[in-house]
């Protein structure tokens, strides 16, 4: 221990009026920028997916595969539910001390010669990444799948500044090479076939062989050639992090492939972007979240591949580290108090593979690198909720994605939190009520009352004169109810209610 | 037992069966039933599409009401879900401390039907009959919201003549999701096509729940195709026995008599 410091010399004792200014939100992630917001809303771009049988049949049988091999694993392990609430007890920890954890991450990553960048949005944290990219004088960089790139548009970045991103995740190559969007977060290329496959290595991948057939191995295979030689030639490295350790300064990828591996050890230079929210405090906090994480994410008791590096190591790796933090919405999302549980997600990807919703409509209707019941509520919050109104609203509020969470964020709850926050928004800033407002209102109305409760219900019986012959309504002309009937019988209207029927009972008798 | 009814908005005006089963059992087992008339709705669907602050009247005008009895059941384990989980989170937002104690309060004695029969009444055999092919789609607020577990199915295996059919991949959302079903149609029906799949596959007669959105959900996609599997409540066959025993043509979904 250092001896106390001097006290400081006064310089003044008359009080002054100090202005601290107005509260404000933190900011959300910047328009323009980025993978978060999609073009079209959600039931607007499931009404496509929707008509893509290929689509529907991979989705079904990969969600399906995964989710029986998650409920095997899963169900090995005797204290599960005692992990779950052990993962969520670090994460609520962590992110409100963040001011704590983040600054002792920095000092301990400096510590062990790494240099410490900090993003407050996408475009901050690509120019951070060019500029240490440029400086090494390459045009080419090797990528480690990562979620936080992806999230900034750090490939379509670099692109724009001449250097070229090499996806080397077989699945992110796939999606990269066929100029296409990532549809999961685990299993990117979810929505492509093997033959698909095939004709993208076929035509984009340079000195792949003509004769190469659509066998897995025979995929893989042409794949790995290619890495191959990227991985040798390559200077600098981007990656993300699964984990950084705030006690000791070291950053973690889980995987499955080795692909990252050759990343994170191969080149010269290595970048690492990570959302700082990925923090735990101590070492042994990864003891909880590398048993959650691989059962819950490929349904394996652990993943092939644990990379952790600390700095730099003289002779050994990546000799030049930078590791760039990012926030681009995180903080607002901190500022949430209903919502801010979003952030504690490890990014395994169950909430997606027991979703009802994104089993059918797929990933990319939810126009975001996050898709599935953790992209409805972190995708709205990153950006602000009037970038992505569709998204909250993309769930029947099943409760699934909630029960096999591993780090138990309560989806459902933070879904209608959000779709509150979304019409309160709205209200707030227009001075017509929506369409929708107006009738909510009017059903309220009339439903907090028992007198005109029973009234509407005595006029509500009129809609018994569109029945028809098989008693039902088949199709109601009225804008809202198509909705329904599209699809649907509605039954017709009872001769008599329920409360009718029961004061006719009670009279008689 | 001086059981109150939550008829819900629902059954009240589309399916008062189902409220008619729930009083002709819960009378047969030797329970007073009261249907307390200035009941209204939960608020769920107004929480759920966002309009929390328009529902704290029908929560206040819930807890209210139904304030004075010992036992509440709704053959609705969503509105039930509702109650227990909802109402709280509205009467903090925008109600008083006071109302937070009575929803609360309220919230801890109401049940839905099958939670009333096993927990609070110890039955899991009502000496009902119902000679029919069932299935049991457990929907997911009694399945993931309130726990109701297979007490269901505990009632219903033990219903004379009755042949009950496992559902496969039951935990499955039916599409309902309340507003979602209009919000979101193209994404509900594709729900609710692979549920009928599932359902037909049984060769059931009847598929039955514990709420009557979702059965009118499956019900209304099951007349459409011109199936011949109907959509029953739980409460209609717990009801059914031999000397009253349940008419199917009865209790499916959109008979009802037309007006020309």
């Amino acid at each position: 221990m250092s001896a106390p410091t001097a006290p400081r010399p006064v310089v003044s004792t008359t009080p002054r009026p100090v202005m601290l200014g107005m509260p404000a939100l933190p900011p959300t992630s910047p328009r323009g920028v980025g993978n978060l917001r999609g073009d079209e809303s959600f039931p607007a771009f499931a009404r496509h997916s929707l008509q893509d049988a290929q689509l529907r049949r991979n989705l079904g049988n990969a969600t399906q595969t995964i989710r029986g091999k998650r409920e095997q694993v899963v169900a090995e392990v005797d204290d599960w539910q005692e992990l779950r609430e052990a993962g969520r007890q670090l994460k609520v920890h962590t992110m409100a001390q963040l001011e704590t954890y983040l600054p002792q991450l920095e000092a301990a990553v400096t510590a062990q010669g790494g240099v410490v960048h900090w993003a407050r949005d996408a475009t901050e944290a690509n120019q951070i990444a060019i500029d240490l990219i440029q400086a090494k004088g390459v045009d080419e960089v090797v990528k480690v799948k990562s979620m936080a790139t992806a999230e900034i548009g750090l490939n379509e970045a670099l692109e724009a500044a001449g250097i070229a991103a090499v996806e080397t995740d077989l699945a992110e190559l796939i999606v990269q090479l066929g100029h296409d969007k990532p549809s999961h977060i685990l299993v990117p290329a979810i929505h492509r076939n093997r033959s698909e496959i095939r004709e993208i290595f076929l035509r984009e991948m340079e000195g792949v062989d003509p004769e190469l057939t659509d066998e897995p191995a025979a995929l893989a295979g042409a794949a790995r050639r290619h890495l191959r030689r990227k991985f040798l030639s390559a200077k600098v490295a981007i990656s993300g992090a699964n984990f950084a350790i705030a006690e000791t300064g070291t950053l973690a990828v889980v995987e499955s492939e080795g692909n990252g591996r050759m990343c994170l050890t191969l080149p010269e230079t290595l970048i690492t972007i990570m959302g700082i929210e990925k923090l735990v405090p101590r070492w042994s906090d990864l003891e909880v979240f590398l048993q959650l994480l691989p059962r819950s994410s490929t349904g394996e008791r652990m993943n092939p591949y644990t990379s952790m590096w600390t700095g730099v190591t003289p002779g050994d790796g990546p000799q030049e580290f930078h590791l760039i933090l990012l926030d681009n919405g995180r903080t607002a999302v901190l500022a949430d108090g209903e919502g801010r549980d979003a952030l504690n997600c490890i990014r395994c990807s169950a909430c997606l593979n027991v979703c009802p919703v994104y089993e059918r409509a797929g990933g990319h209707a939810y126009g975001s690198v996050y898709p599935g019941p953790i992209g409805a509520i972190l995708s709205p919050m990153l950006t602000g909720i009037e970038d992505n109104a569709s998204l909250p609203y993309a769930s029947s509020l099943c409760g699934a994605c909630y029960d096999v969470c591993p780090v138990k964020i309560n989806i459902p709850e933070i879904l209608v939190h959000l779709r509150a926050s979304h019409t309160e928004t709205y209200a707030a800033e227009h001075r017509r009520p929506s369409v929708e407002a107006t009738a909510m209102k009017a059903v309220a109305w009339v439903m907090s009352n028992p007198t005109r409760w029973k009234l509407a219900l005595r006029s509500g019986r009129i809609g018994r004169i569109l029945g028809r012959q098989r008693g039902m309504i088949g199709e109601v002309p009225l804008p809202l109810a198509k909705q329904w009937t599209d699809a649907r019988d509605i039954p017709q209207p009872p001769q008599q209610t329920f409360r009718d029927w029961w004061a006719k009972e009670h009279k008689e008798s | 037992m001086k059981i109150a009814l939550f008829i819900t908005c629902l059954a009240d005006a589309m399916f008062p069966q189902v409220g008619q089963a729930t009083v002709t059992l819960l009378t047969r087992l030797g329970h007073e039933v009261v249907f307390p008339a200035d009941q209204t709705c939960c608020g769920q669907m107004h929480v759920n599409t966002g309009y929390q602050k328009q529902a704290l009247p029908m929560v206040q005008s819930f807890a209210r009401v139904f304030e004075p009895y010992d036992a509440i059941v709704a053959p609705s384990g969503s509105c039930v879900g509702s109650v227990r989980h909802q109402h709280e989170l509205i009467a903090t937002r925008f109600g008083t401390p006071g109302l937070v104690d009575d929803v609360q309060a309220v919230a801890e004695k109401t049940y839905e039907l099958s939670e009333l029969l096993v927990d609070v009444l110890g039955l899991t055999d009502v000496g009902a009959y119902y000679p029919h092919r069932v299935t049991y789609h457990p929907t997911c607020h009694s399945l993931r919201m309130l726990r109701v577990g297979d007490k269901p199915q505990q009632l219903l295996r033990n219903v004379e003549s009755l042949e009950l059919i496992e559902l496969p991949d039951a935990d499955q959302c039916c599409g309902f999701g309340g507003t979602f079903a209009i919000k979101n149609v193209d994404t509900s029906t594709a729900m609710l096509a692979d549920k009928m799949r599932r359902v037909l596959d049984t060769q059931a007669e009847v598929c039955t729940a514990g709420d009557s959105s979702c059965l009118m959900h499956i019900g209304g996609g099951l007349s459409r195709i011109r199936a011949a599997t109907k959509t029953v409540h739980l409460a209609q066959i717990l009801a059914s026995t031999r000397d009253h025993p349940a008419q199917l043509a009865d209790s499916r979904v959109g008979h009802a008599e037309v007006v020309s």
